[in-house]
């Protein structure tokens, strides 16, 4: 579980230029400045890194960093 | 033909057997780039261009697809890198015409016209988008249009359609993608003398040359000259349609 949040964060990090200590599990997509097409740009990173589709719909449930662990979990 | 260099880069020049898709494969390989060259069905004249690429010592790989299909655009961008590994360049050259006055155009002709010339536009930027996305170092997306696109043509509502299409969708892209210094533009040649207006009729040929400022049509290599500035230089220019056209249209 702790692997997953730590492998998002550090996507996270990366696509988006943000410091990886500064990402909590609570950390909103709105606070760290990401547009709709950085969002777009972090999926495409996370679907090669865990092999997965992520639909439309389910990008828009995303606000969080937690909730993408939660839904990276549920499809693992 | 300039000092632009492309060393180390990948182009995809869509429709690139004949007329301008030709001469801007050529011009890209010239100034260093690998090139996709891509055909439908011209594979003949394809492979004189890879040839004559490779005759100057510029590297060039040769993908069939119909830009109307969207997994055979996906395909080709595999292809390329594949064979490049990277992409930096998108020329969307491909068009077609079924030239009819609107009382006459069958609604088949009408939708091949859409199909390749906007859709097919669609289809292979929206297959090249994720790599340039990824690549994380920008990218040029040059899409040919038409003067016809601007103001229309008397016999080609269905190509100034697609072509006024092409212009909206360029812009669009150019607001979606400046962010990450992927820049989007188009070219609106006039008359150009390719395969495409080689059949015109010579009365219409006479009419379109009595309205062109230089007095005679282009050249594809004049328009190539352009996709090639675009394509290394044009770092500040982005959403642009730029007229080739010798004056036609001001």
């Amino acid at each position: 579980m702790v692997n997953i949040l730590e492998k998002v964060k550090k996507i996270i990090s990366e696509q988006l230029d943000v410091d990886e200590s500064s990402l909590t599990a609570e950390t909103t997509f709105e606070e760290i400045d990401a547009d709709s097409l950085d969002i777009v740009e972090l999926v495409m990173a996370l679907e090669e890194e865990f092999d997965l589709e992520i639909s439309d719909q389910e990008i828009e449930n995303i606000k969080t960093v937690g909730d993408v662990v939660n839904y990276i979990e549920s499809k693992l | 033909m300039t000092g632009y260099r492309l060393d180390g880069k990948t182009a995809i020049v869509t429709g690139a057997s004949r007329g301008i898709g030709r001469a801007a494969a050529l011009a890209l390989a010239r100034a260093g780039a690998a090139v996709v060259i891509n055909y439908a069905r011209s594979e003949e004249e394809a492979r004189e261009v890879l040839a004559e690429i490779e005759r100057f010592g510029g590297r060039g790989v040769l993908v069939q697809a119909d830009v109307t299909d969207y997994k055979a655009c996906e395909k080709m961008v595999q292809c390329a890198l594949d064979h490049f590994k990277r992409i930096d360049i998108l020329i969307n050259n491909a068009g077609i015409t079924r030239d009819n006055l609107l009382a006459r155009m069958k609604p088949q002709e009408w939708q091949e016209v859409l199909d390749t010339n906007l859709s097919g536009t669609f289809n292979c930027t929206r297959a090249v988008i994720k790599p340039l996305l990824k690549q994380k170092s920008g990218g040029r997306i040059i899409n040919i249009s038409s003067v016809v696109g601007l103001h229309g043509n008397s016999g080609q509502a269905n190509y100034a359609a697609a072509k006024g299409g092409v212009i909206a969708f360029t812009r669009a892209l150019a607001r979606e993608l400046g962010s990450r210094n992927i820049t989007v533009n188009a070219i609106a040649p006039g008359v150009i003398e390719t395969a495409m207006t080689a059949v015109l009729p010579q009365p219409v040929k006479e009419q379109m040359l009595s309205r062109i400022s230089l007095g005679r049509f282009g050249k594809p290599e004049e328009v190539a000259e352009v996709i090639l500035f675009l394509a290394a230089a044009g770092t500040y220019i982005t959403g642009q349609v730029i007229a080739v056209d010798g004056g036609i249209t001001m």
